[in-house]
């Protein structure tokens, strides 16, 4: 039971009670899908087969099918990776670091962020294999038993550790999710009406009974994954970063990487999350359970984050002139003045000015604010990531090799591929499973307290 | 059953408990084999074990998987009767010599069963002494090209040969009985044997007449020592005694004039310094284009066409005591220079006016250099072409009153100013045969084609010098029906010989009686073949020329001058005059100046361009003097381009050469202008906008080295008079002139200012560089001062390690898949300060130029190395960064992380790939594969191996004899290709190699790894550059 002082905001609106939890959260799964959720959904799955078109030229035709030539030999491909990754990482930080600092108000949006996550870096793990030359052998990526004697991965490389910590966050990740939804699953067995409905809900409750036992296991479970993920959430942005960290590129080179990037992380997925929550919200009707007190909240932590990446930057440009290097030197110039000035700018509007407008109350209460905000951030850490790889990349040390980068069509089918695939996978999500977790939802009720300000149902 | 007292025997033996019975009473299957029977478990209950069962069971389903996916049987079918000398896997080296038109190379051909697969210098050869170009390297490809003709052919129909030869006889008998004309038109036949068969064919048929052509004719030289020695012949140059003082006005001597092998092998021997010798000769440069020639010199100066004859004028009266002209700079310094210099220097001229050659005779005979330097007794031959004879030949048919035409490795219907009113007319000539090897636009008039041999299928002989034989002999039998030119010359005067025997016959009757050598003809017919060449010693002698030198400069004067924007028309030194523009490498082999490929295009000049508002890549119109017809051309900015000009490359623009040159570029030939009977290579023309663009294919498109220090140079007199430092120990010491030592700051361990050289940091214990390497340690040195950019060492490594064309498009993506590059930088105006990077990346309008050939550096803290997520490339105990092809996935993430951007990623598939219809998409191209090189596939990684399988095959030969290899027996397709010896490959763990005494002497001078500060520790150093600037 959540007890709560009295003057404190409650977190859940509109005096729901228990029945009106489940009711409100669940009737979507229940009913017959609405005609703007096949409209939607119709629209993810031509995202997704043109998407998927681009991909099977892409793997015909070879990488040269892509922009990339013999100086700038990343581009979008890892943009968009790191991107994906990125905006995969307020999931987590929001069920394991907030549940761990007892922030009650994530209960309404954990379960959405942490689809999110999932579906987010299942597109990052698209580019992985995408980018490779020979993606038929990406599994010599991993450290598996072979035949070529003691042949092993190369435990040095950057990429390989992107391989342990991709993989081990997708799967904690997948874990704590599917583990956070067995009540709510067993929810929905427990009002199904039709039987394959119920054995199917009925398998993935996995024997559920809301027993005081099992609240107790699961209460535990939570507490040790949320323990478990915690340090995911850093390390994985960290290893990421560390790809150009650990690498002798001027402008890649720099050891502030690892926060800057898990602060580009964070912001980027509470960008993200944002977006997604308010057309849910919208959609849903889930006002009462996501409120503008959520959506402030996590305005803040936009703000703080696009603030933190502001100083990240700066600081670069500080170190590249306090080191002396006169290639560190020329990269940060050329970034903003050189052939990619307006990737440059872009990234600079949209990350460090435009979050500071979450100064004021009134665009953090706003939503029609927040929402462009939010796009206008994931606009910008997408140009963020463009202009650490290709401008970095296009004039390095030898000025002979360099050479400038532009995308082709393929490029960008690839990326829109990736766009399918997360809303494809988002809006299954929200179709079939509950979008709110309903059981934590339902502990943080101001119901012992106040009365219900007016009766709805 | 137990409930149940009723018992069911299976049979006797349970009833009566027999022992076989009782063995396996527990056994539900008891013959059943078993998988393992060595198994501890092999004795218990039942034979075939869940785990063996999935074993089997995935075993099976992986063979299916596999079957499935097999590879297509490929059938290598082996020798049923092994040829005595050809063994599999080792390969041949036949001595021979590579020779086109006027083109002469003494060269080694390399075969592996059977075929010809690359073609290296012959040391032997005094005149070319182990030098190679570009073009003769990847002549071997132009073998494989499918385009050559297959057979005989008479109007375009298959013919055989004898068929051919009997109409062709009888025509010829025909027309030679009513006195009718017939012309041999051939290109300077080097060959002397050859020049008897030509002989002897106008003997036969009296009325014959041998018209030579050459494209780039030499005409004005050969015109003016005639009259002036009375010799129609090129005279031989010596470079090397030119040791102080060269000035060139137009030459092109080091990239496409005349013998540029030779030469600039001459030329990089009194360019060399080290710490024992300090000195260089001194080169002015007088030019419109920028040549290759152009950018080596000390001092260029941009002059106009229009103003050689003023420049050598005005050289000659300051050599007399006058005063040179002001209007161009460094003239009255190079003729200090030159009378400083006398017998020690040399002036030249590409100029085909003969009044301006009759002056550089004068010249060079005023400064003494006849007999020393320069040298008309002993003839080259390379040009023997007679403009005025071709005029004539053209008038001849154009009247009507050529009977009968041979054209015999030309092609002037493409190549000549007046081919259209050659082809206009030459339907009044009864009989047209050609010998070319495909339908070329000459052929393709022709009423018999009668196709020739390559070089490498062909028997003959060549005497570039006088004096100097060498042999070509054939390595390969013929690919197809075709007959050589000689035999079919031979054939129609009624011989039936084998051109083989012929030039035998020859030599024993002409060459072997002028040595004393050898006593039987065979003996010193067989050391020729081996050598390759045979050469007299012939001393130099000097003579004087009789020349009026005043009636020569007062016709240069009372010729032109003008104010329009004048024309060079220049042989690039790929594609040459375009004899072998069908040859993918070629084509793809980046112009050492501008770095394009796969087009010509109209250079202009950096203030031209400004002040049309033309930009790169702008499409203009040209419209040239004397001619109605137009072409349009892209626009190339060029830095050095002499203000009033432009520039436009012979060689392109051919229509039926073969899909690689077909219609690449444009041919500019017909707009050579004529002055006298010369051909001049230079017009006017107006250049008009069109508003379109084409993107010309550039390999390198920075112009400028942004003042960083991947080059460093220093002037001579720096480097004599110790101006430069020593960072480490801070004293001033000449050695060091020029360098940047780049110095960390250190908290200890480091000198009195607290620094330390990158490369003595290490985070482990040992001392860097000794923890690998016990054996050998391979490495170059390159040097920068002796290389002359001329991308030899490019199509060398292209044709060693089977590296891919990609073809126009993928050059202008950025994605040519050259291993080693020659990178290519101007000087600019803000080069010293500080910032102003716009301004840096602008190149002065007349620049220094410098060039730096660039491949992997084999980095021994090498940063590919470490980001590899497969272990594909890797380090080998000898120091070299190894690339393992069969385990590369292709994240590109060390091509990334390289910091010289030597790596190249196969983007596509490019061998039997439709859309890279080049020489490895088609089985008779494939033939020139080198097959010690693996053919990359698609996804994967290459890079520069720093040739590791002739350092394998090197240290084989080594092992068989249980020795060390020795210095200089392993050489890499670079380093053995380059004409200056520019690149000293070697093992830096040998303390007699060469690599090892240069290092040791120039560690504490010259020598430096490019990005030294990032300590990546490269295998490669280079010297920095010395340049002899007039103080």
């Amino acid at each position: 039971m959540h007890i709560s002082s009295a003057v404190r905001e409650p977190l859940v609106t509109g005096g729901k009670s228990y029945g009106d939890v489940t009711y409100d959260i669940v009737r979507h799964v229940e009913n017959k899908p609405t005609k703007l959720w096949f409209i939607v959904m119709g629209f993810s799955l031509v995202l997704l087969s043109l998407g998927g078109f681009s991909l099977y030229k892409t793997w015909t035709i070879g990488i040269g099918a892509w922009g990339l030539n013999k100086t700038v030999g990343w581009a979008w491909d890892i943009t968009n990776f790191v991107w994906w990754v990125g905006i995969g990482h307020a999931g987590t930080l929001i069920s394991a670091v907030l549940l761990l600092f007892r922030q009650k108000w994530r209960t309404a949006v954990n379960r959405a962020a942490e689809a999110m996550t999932i579906f987010a870096v299942f597109c990052a793990g698209s580019f992985i294999l995408m980018h490779m030359g020979r993606t038929w052998l990406a599994h010599w990526a991993l450290p598996l038993p072979n035949t070529y004697g003691s042949l092993w991965v190369n435990f040095n490389s950057p990429l390989v550790w992107d391989v342990f910590a991709i993989s081990t966050y997708l799967s904690v990740s997948l874990v704590f999710w599917y583990i956070g939804m067995v009540p709510d699953l067993a929810t929905i067995r427990d009002r199904a009406t039709k039987p394959l409905t119920k054995a199917i809900y009925g398998a993935f409750s996995l024997g559920w009974t809301g027993g005081a036992k099992h609240w107790q296991r699961y209460e535990a479970v939570s507490l040790i994954l949320a323990a478990i993920s915690t340090p995911l959430v850093l390390s994985v942005h960290t290893i990421v970063s560390m790809d150009f960290a650990t690498s002798v590129i001027p402008g890649w080179h720099t050891t502030i990487f690892p926060p800057y990037f898990v602060a580009g992380a964070i912001f980027s997925g509470f960008a993200m999350v944002l977006t997604l929550l308010l057309v849910t919200r919208k959609v849903y009707k889930l006002e009462h359970y996501i409120t503008m007190t959520h959506i402030e909240t996590m305005n803040k932590i936009v703000m703080l984050t696009g603030s933190v990446v502001g100083v990240a930057y700066i600081t670069e440009f500080f170190m590249a002139w306090y080191s002396g290097v006169e290639y560190e030197q020329y990269c940060f110039l050329n970034r903003m003045f050189g052939p990619y000035w307006w990737a440059y700018w872009s990234m600079m509007a949209c990350n460090v000015f435009s979050p500071q407008l979450l100064w004021f109350k009134s665009i953090r209460r706003n939503l029609v604010a927040t929402f462009t905000l939010s796009i206008i951030v994931n606009i910008g850490m997408w140009f963020e990531r463009f202009v650490i790889i290709v401008s970095s990349l296009h004039r390095d040390y030898i000025p002979s090799s360099w050479r400038d980068f532009s995308p082709t069509i393929y490029d960008v089918g690839d990326y829109i591929f990736t766009f399918g695939l997360f809303f494809t996978l988002f809006f299954l999500f929200a179709k079939y499973l509950p979008v709110v977790n309903m059981a934590e939802v339902k502990s943080v009720l101001k119901s012992s307290t106040d009365k219900p300000s007016h009766k709805s149902h | 059953m137990e409930g149940n007292n009723i018992k069911y025997w299976k049979g006797l033996e349970e009833l009566n408990n027999e022992p076989s019975f009782l063995k396996n009473v527990h056994d539900e299957f008891p013959n059943q084999p078993t998988v393992d029977d060595n198994s501890p478990e092999s004795d218990s209950i039942s034979g075939t074990h869940r785990r063996d069962f999935l074993k089997l069971l995935g075993f099976s389903v992986a063979a299916a998987t596999l079957a499935a996916c097999e590879a297509p049987v490929r059938k290598a079918i082996p020798y049923l009767n092994k040829p005595e000398d050809v063994d599999p896997s080792v390969a041949n080296w036949y001595a021979s010599s590579y020779v086109d038109g006027g083109d002469y190379c003494s060269v080694l051909v390399k075969t592996r069963e059977g075929r010809p697969i690359k073609i290296e210098g012959n040391k032997y050869s005094s005149v070319t002494k182990g030098g190679v170009s570009a073009r003769v390297q990847a002549s071997v490809l132009s073998l494989y090209d499918n385009e050559r003709l297959k057979g005989a052919l008479e109007k375009g129909k298959a013919i055989s040969w004898s068929d051919a030869d009997t109409k062709i006889k009888s025509q010829l008998e025909a027309i030679a009985l009513k006195g009718g004309n017939i012309r041999l038109v051939t290109s300077t036949i080097l060959s002397p044997s050859t020049k008897a068969a030509i002989a002897e064919f106008t003997s036969k048929y009296p009325t014959a007449k041998q018209v030579v052509y050459d494209e780039n004719s030499s005409y004005g030289i050969l015109a003016a020592n005639q009259k002036a020695f009375d010799k129609y012949a090129l005279p031989t140059l010596d470079f090397t005694k030119a040791s102080k003082v060269i000035v060139s006005i137009g030459a092109d001597f080091l990239g496409t004039w005349i013998s540029p092998i030779e030469y600039a092998k001459q030329y990089a021997e009194n360019r060399k310094v080290g710490k024992a010798k300090k000195e260089m000769s001194r080169h002015y440069q007088f030019e419109s284009v920028l040549s290759l020639t152009g950018s080596n010199a000390d001092h260029r100066t941009t002059i106009k066409p229009s103003q050689v004859g003023a420049v050598v004028a005005s050289l000659y009266s300051a050599l007399n005591g006058g005063s040179a002209s002001k209007d161009f700079p460094f003239l009255a310094e190079a003729a200090k220079d030159l009378l400083a210099a006398k017998g020690q220097s040399l002036v030249v001229s590409d100029s085909n006016d003969e009044n301006v050659q009759s002056v550089v005779i004068a010249i060079n005979a005023l400064l003494g250099n006849y007999g020393s330097t320069i040298d008309i007794n002993r003839q080259s031959n390379y040009r023997q072409g007679n403009d005025a004879a071709v005029s004539a030949f053209i008038a001849d048919v154009a009247a009507g009153s050529v009977d009968a035409v041979i054209f015999y490795g030309v092609n002037p219907l493409y190549s000549h100013p007046l081919a259209s009113k050659l082809k206009g007319s030459l339907n009044k000539v009864s009989l047209k045969i050609s010998l070319a090897d495909r339908l070329d636009e000459t052929a393709s008039e022709c009423d018999f084609v009668c196709p020739d041999n390559h070089f490498l299928e062909s028997w003959s002989d060549a005497e570039p010098v006088s004096g100097k034989y060498s042999l070509v002999q054939p390595t390969i039998s013929k690919l197809f029906n075709t007959r050589q030119g000689q035999e079919s010359l031979l054939a129609w005067t009624g011989a039936k010989v084998e051109f083989y025997n012929y030039v035998q016959n020859f030599w024993k009757a002409n060459v072997f009686p002028k040595q004393s050598t050898y006593s039987t003809f065979n003996e010193f017919w067989n050391r020729a073949l081996h050598d390759g060449v045979f050469e007299l010693a012939l001393a130099p002698s000097a003579s004087t020329p009789n020349v009026d030198v005043n009636a020569a400069i007062s016709a240069i004067s009372s010729s032109k001058s003008s104010s329009e924007l004048e024309v060079v028309f220049y042989e690039k030194i790929g594609v040459g005059v375009g004899r072998q523009a069908n040859n993918p490498w070629v084509q793809e082999f980046p112009d050492p100046i501008s770095k394009a490929t796969w087009d010509n295009y109209v250079a202009v000049p950096i203030s031209y361009a400004k002040e049309k508002g033309l930009k790169q890549n702008d499409v203009v119109k040209l419209q040239f003097k004397n001619s109605s017809e137009v072409i349009e051309l892209p626009v190339l900015i060029q830095p050095g381009q002499a203000k009033g000009t432009v520039s436009v490359a012979l060689g392109y623009g051919r229509t039926k050469a073969g899909k690689a040159a077909n219609n690449v570029g444009k041919n500019v030939f017909p707009f050579v202008s004529t002055q006298g009977n010369a051909l001049v290579y230079n017009s006017t023309v107006t250049l008009t906008k069109t508003g379109a663009t084409r993107q010309i294919a550039q390999t390198q498109v920075h112009q400028t080295i942004m003042g960083r220090h991947n080059v460093q140079e220093a002037t001579l007199a720096d480097y004599v008079k110790k101006n430069g430092k020593d960072h480490h120990t801070g004293k001033l010491v000449g050695d060091m002139a020029g360098r940047y030592v780049p110095m960390i700051n250190v908290a200890e361990g480091g000198n009195a200012e607290g620094k330390k050289a990158p490369e003595t940091i290490s985070i482990w214990s040992e001392k860097p560089n000794q923890k690998m390497a016990p054996n050998h340690h391979w490495g170059m040195v390159i040097d920068l001062n002796s290389c002359i950019g001329c991308g030899s060492c490019v199509i060398g490594c292209q044709a060693e390690n089977n590296v891919p064309v990609v073809g126009r498009q993928e050059v202008i993506n950025a994605r040519e898949m050259h291993w080693i590059r020659i990178d290519r930088y101007y000087s600019s105006a803000a080069e010293e300060k500080v910032g102003h990077y716009q301004e840096k990346e602008q190149p002065e309008d007349n620049p220094r130029v410098v060039f730096q050939p660039m491949m992997c550096q084999h980095c021994n803290n090498a940063p590919c190395e470490t980001v590899c997520p497969v272990l594909a490339t890797t380090h080998s105990m000898e120091g070299l960064n190894q690339m393992t092809y069969n385990r590369c996935v292709g994240t590109r993430y060390c091509a990334n992380n390289c910091p010289y951007k030597v790596r190249r990623f196969n983007w596509f598939s490019y061998y039997s790939n439709n859309e890279f219809d080049y020489n490895m998409n088609n089985p008779l191209g494939k033939m020139v594969l080198n097959p010690d090189v693996t053919v990359r596939a698609r996804g994967t990684m290459e890079k520069c191996s720093m040739c590791v399988q002739r350092i394998q095959e090197g240290k084989l030969n080594a092992k068989k004899e249980s020795r060390r290899p020795q210095d200089g027996e392993i050489e890499t397709a670079c380093s053995q290709s380059c004409p200056t010896d520019a690149i000293v490959f070697g093992d830096m763990l040998d303390p007699e190699s060469r690599i090892s005494k240069l290092l040791n002497v120039e560690k504490e001078g010259r020598a430096y790894h490019v990005l030294e500060e990032i300590n990546v520790n490269p295998s490669v150093s280079y010297l920095s550059k010395i340049r002899n600037p007039k103080v």
